[in-house]
């Protein structure tokens, strides 16, 4: 297994090292479908996520977050950059090198009806991971299942019922189950709890801190829910179009976000209370496109206190190493 | 009704009916029983079967034995559908037949159905040049005629029942691959097979372990169809001479060599024809039964 | 086309009487199984005005979709309505032909699925899809149905909506998917519009620009909308009136405001307190204890009563009835009905639900 290559020092708490990575779709059009574009989903992102933490990821819907989550569990590869996962670069790696090191990252998906095979029982898909990687005889693998289905709140006893006998909330517990038999290292969550509503949901979320209390486990926690990225994780990342404009803890993110875009965000959670309502949109403007090259700062068009610089130069994530960081020209001026 | 849970879960996971399930074959059975062309088509079914399996028990006078005495009976209380041109018993003749019935339905579709979904599993799961390669293949097939496709393999491989059965089997093959490549393809981008590949699964475990199994239902609702297709084909050929060659009583073959005593003796022709109208009825509304019970919508 | 002609202001106060758009009596949606009937939607009562927003939530498979589908006579076999009126403009769409149905969908009444990536066509264009309504429903040529299309898919926020519109579904993200399909639904500007959980796959940016393009609809046409969610923030935020179920039965309705300050339920009431909301965070979420009672079941009593903190002993035996309250309020719950002795012995020794802690 290729060793990180890059020069930079990789710390013992980093578990993921993401520099400079960007994630590219053709575009193609006419009866042929020939390329004539490029859509730049992820477009250069450094990220580091720590041992035992739940770095949350949130941004405007098509902003990359899916593909970077895809690109750091080596699901499709880096066009650029490189991820390294536990001290291996992974994101060139071809598939039959990247097996050994999938047990040890795991995606818990949004949908729970679409993300179950119809035609297995749970106790099958549960036991998939360990029939892969050939962990166990039989017998080992029921009890790890059986296990496994006990710390999720599920009966072992419904091993052998389909998918379409399970509510939402349960199939999500399967979901879980299936992505922590392996016991890995990472666990990347990408909406797990938007598709289950409010009571079922902090079930869920209750149940992912537990697990992580008693597992050790880190996560990537994907989310435009922003009250449940405030309620489970430490630090957050926050993307429009393709790029981390902020991260910073949650206490700080939170509590005096710094990005404009941040602010819009954080500005437009619809509150519980029908007699503080909204009569505007709170973010004006038009979410530009990720197929086309920039000048500037990307978040330029809908800023609210855009400057000059913005639009001649791109702002870069700048402030302290593991600290507050935002990519903005307001913030960097001091202003 | 609560659920055991270790200490650190906290709140059960809801409630799950506990009573035993019967297993999905039973399940389907029993509906396709309450299914009023399901009854109807599988008794059809049920009686070709019986007749294949046990026609020489059943048969009053052996199919092959020449009789010129009583050549050209009507049917009566001694041969109750007639004799032929040359005396042979019709109603022995018919129940021995549907043995190549039921060969030539099994075989036939076991071939297209087995080469099908080789030729769509490979190429999805090979991709790119493998995908490219197959699917031309297929489409070369495909742009022949049906029947001129028919008459060029036996032309190759020299007219016989089984000969007929090879040919019909692999002209089916085409339309099953593109069947299983779409099917497979649109199966390929769920969600759950994603989540195999996240589990670390390779290719063929993919293909055959979750994909495969996925796409059954619609392979098994396209069998319904192709499969009365396949019978009719077969005694076509026969029909046309490039089959089943007489004297053996398979039912388009009876057809061809009494058919020039139409005018003087319907019942020679009669009797073949209405075994084949009958069974063909009855195959194709077992398999719209089956459709029925094995759509989605109903389960 | 009347909808687009006579816009209607919307002023949902319970006094005005408005002739309500959709008006749905005792409907009873069953799934006959091989284990017996589950009873899925169980006797609901509701209504929607012209312009005006009716929020329905409640925990997941209390039945929100099967009513939504019920309203549009969409629900497949096994699944049947047993029973109820629905009355549509005055008539009972429980009677009427597949003809006239297909007619009044997708055209008068629209509506936006829960699960956005399978109700689209994976293999026809997204803009197509779209402007196919235009040419079927509006008569119009293709080219400027391709033109209003994409001007519809700008409304909903896709980035550069001219090249998007020629993006195959599965080259979408799920929220872009789910924009897709609302503008599919608003194209036509439909009389009634019912969208389960609408907003699920959206961030709240965009999300609040869809609420914002739904109020808009119901104010500026005359839409009444039935929005199914399971979030409490996007009712308060949306609409007019809630309703909400459990287990198949409406257990309160009442207007926004009221309901979020004083809960009569207790179902309610632990909805609004399982909620997690940004800006006041807890260490652990208060989930509602226990969970549905399964759909096949038969109670005595509440259908609440086993996860309920206030039940006594009337609950487990006795159902109760959905009874009205002041301002037009109803709920199904044996402390909310104003029955001045057993209700003041109670506020003694438990907290009413009615109040705010
Ligand atoms: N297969 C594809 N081909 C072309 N473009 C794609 C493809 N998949 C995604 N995209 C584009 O890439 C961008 C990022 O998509 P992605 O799914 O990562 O977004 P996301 O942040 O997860 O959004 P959401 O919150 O809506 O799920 C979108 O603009 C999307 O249209
Ligand atoms: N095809 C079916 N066969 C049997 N029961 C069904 C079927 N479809 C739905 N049900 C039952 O009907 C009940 C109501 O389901 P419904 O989908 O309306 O719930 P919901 O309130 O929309 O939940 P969610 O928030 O999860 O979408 C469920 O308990 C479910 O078990
Ligand atoms: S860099 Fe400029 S345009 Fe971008 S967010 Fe900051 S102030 Fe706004
Ligand atoms: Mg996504
Ligand atoms: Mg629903």
């Amino acid at each position: 297994m290729t060793k990180a290559t890059s020069g930079k020092t990789h710390r013992a708490d980093e578990l993921v090292t993401v520099s400079g990575v960007s994630a590219h779709f053709a575009v193609r059009s006419g009866l042929l479908r020939r390329r004539t574009g490029t859509v730049k989903a992820v477009d250069g992102v450094d990220l580091v996520i720590r041992r035992g933490e739940t770095l949350g990821l949130v941004g405007e819907s098509g902003c990359g977050k899916t593909t970077l989550a895809r690109t750091i569990l080596g699901l499709r590869p880096a066009d650029e950059g490189e991820v390294v996962f536990d001290g291996h670069v992974i994101s060139q790696l071809p598939p039959r090198d990247l097996k050994p090191l999938r047990r040890h990252m795991q995606l818990i998906f949004q949908d729970p009806y679409a993300s179950l095979d119809p035609h297995a029982t749970i106790g099958r898909s549960i036991r998939a991971g360990l029939d892969i990687h050939g962990i166990g005889r039989a017998a080992e693998r029921s009890a790890i299942v059986a296990d496994m289905m006990n710390r999720v709140g599920l009966d072992p006893a419904l091993a052998d019922r389909f998918p379409h006998e399970f509510s939402g909330g349960q199939r999500q517990r399967v979901g879980i189950a299936r992505a922590l038999v392996l016991n890995p290292q990472l666990v990347v969550c990408d909406e797990p709890v938007s598709a289950l509503d409010v009571s079922i949901q902090s079930q869920i979320l209750n149940l992912i801190k537990d697990l992580q209390a008693d597992l050790g486990l880190t996560y990537l926690f994907v989310s435009h829910n922003l009250a449940v990225v405030e309620h489970v994780a430490d630090r957050v990342a926050v993307m429009y179009l393709g790029r981390i404009v902020e991260i910073a803890d949650r206490e700080a993110l939170f509590g005096a976000p710094r990005h404009p875009y941040t602010q819009a965000l954080l500005a437009a959670v619809p509150q519980p209370d029908p007699t503080h309502r909204r009569t505007e949109a709170p973010l004006a403007g038009e979410t530009p496109s990720p197929d086309v090259d920039y000048q500037g700062c990307r978040f330029r068009g809908r800023c609210p206190v855009a400057i000059d610089r913005c639009r001649t130069q791109e702002p870069e994530l700048a402030g302290p190493v593991n600290g507050h960081r935002t990519a903005c020209w307001r913030v960097a001026d001091g202003l | 009704m609560t659920h055991q849970t270790t200490p650190g879960t906290l709140a059960p996971a809801g409630t799950v009916d506990h009573r035993p399930r019967r297993s999905g074959l039973i399940r389907i059975l029993r509906r396709l029983a309450r299914h009023r062309s399901g009854r109807i088509g599988g008794a059809a079914v049920l009686v070709i079967i019986l007749m294949a399996a046990f026609g020489s028990l059943l048969v009053p006078y052996a199919p092959l034995k020449i009789d010129m005495a009583h050549r050209l009976l009507p049917p009566g209380a001694s041969h109750w559908f007639g004799t032929d041109e040359l005396g042979r018993d019709l109603l022995s003749r018919v129940i021995f037949g549907a043995r190549y019935l039921l060969l030539v339905g099994v075989y036939s579709t076991a071939i297209a159905f087995g080469g099908g979904v080789l030729l769509g599993l490979l190429a999805v799961a090979g991709g790119g040049w493998t995908d490219m390669l197959v699917m031309r293949l297929v489409d070369i097939m495909l742009a022949f005629p049906y029947v001129l496709l028919l008459l060029a393999i036996i032309a190759a491989l020299g007219p016989s029942l089984t000969t007929a059965m090879v040919a019909v089997g692999i002209a089916g093959i085409p339309g099953y691959a593109r069947l299983v490549r779409g099917e497979a393809l649109s199966v390929r981008e769920r969600e759950y097979v994603d989540a195999m590949r996240v589990l670390g699964a390779g290719t063929l475990r993919i293909t055959l372990g979750t994909i495969l199994p996925s796409i059954l239902p619609a392979l098994v609702i396209y069998t319904s169809y192709v499969m009365p297709l396949a019978v009719l084909s077969a005694s076509a050929l026969s029909f046309l001479g490039l089959g089943a060659q007489p004297p053996l009583p398979e039912w388009g073959a009876m057809l061809v060599s009494s058919r020039s005593f139409l005018a003087t003796a319907w019942w020679v022709v009669a009797a073949p024809g209405m075994a084949i109208f009958l069974s063909i009825l009855g195959l194709n509304l077992f398999g719209n039964a089956l459709r029925d019970v094995l759509d989605p919508k109903h389960s | 086309m009347t909808a687009l002609s006579s816009p209607m202001h919307s002023s949902a106060s319970p006094a005005a009487p408005i002739a309500p758009v959709i008006e749905v009596r005792g409907l009873r949606t069953h799934f006959t199984g091989e284990t017996g009937i589950i009873r899925a939607v169980d006797g609901v009562d509701l209504h929607v005005r012209a312009g005006e927003c009716l929020g329905l939530v409640g925990e997941s498979g209390c039945g929100k979709t099967i009513t939504a589908l019920s309203l549009v006579r969409l629900v497949s076999p096994p699944g049947r309505i047993a029973a109820g009126e629905i009355l549509y403009d005055g008539r009972d769409l429980v009677k009427a032909s597949e003809a006239d149905l297909l007619a009044l969908r997708g055209d008068r009444i629209s509506m936006i699925f829960q699960q956005p990536k399978a109700s689209l066509n994976p293999v026809i264009q997204i803009g197509w899809q779209v402007a196919e309504l235009f040419c079927h429903h509006r008569g119009m040529a293709r080219r400027a149905a391709w033109l209003e299309a994409v001007e519809l898919l700008k409304a909903v926020g896709l980035p550069a909506a001219e090249r998007k519109a020629l993006a195959y579904p599965h080259e979408l993200s799920g929220g872009q998917a789910q924009r897709v399909m609302i503008a599919m639904a608003l194209a036509l500007k439909p009389r009634l519009l019912i969208a389960d959980e609408p907003t699920t796959a959206l961030d709240v940016t965009v999300q609040a620009q869809i609420l914002h393009l739904l109020r808009g609809l119901c104010r500026d046409f005359g839409t009444a909308l039935i929005l199914v969610t399971h979030d409490l923030g996007v009712v308060a935020e949306t609409a007019d009136r809630v309703a909400v179920m459990y287990a198949g039965q409406i257990v309160e309705t009442a207007d926004v405001v009221p309901l979020f300050a004083q809960p009569a339920h207790p179902y309610t009431r632990g909805l609004l307190h399982s909620m997690p909301v940004q800006g006041r965070r807890r260490d652990r979420l208060d989930a509602i204890p226990g969970s549905v009672p399964p759909p096949g079941l038969t109670m005595a009593g509440c259908r609440f009563a086993p996860r309920c903190s206030f039940a006594f002993e009337r609950c487990h035996a006795e159902p109760p009835p959905l009874v009205g309250l002041p301002d037009g309020r109803q709920a199904r719950c044996w402390l909310a009905i104003p029955e001045p002795t057993r209700s003041r012995s109670h506020s003694d020794d438990v907290a009413r639900p009615g109040q705010p802690d």
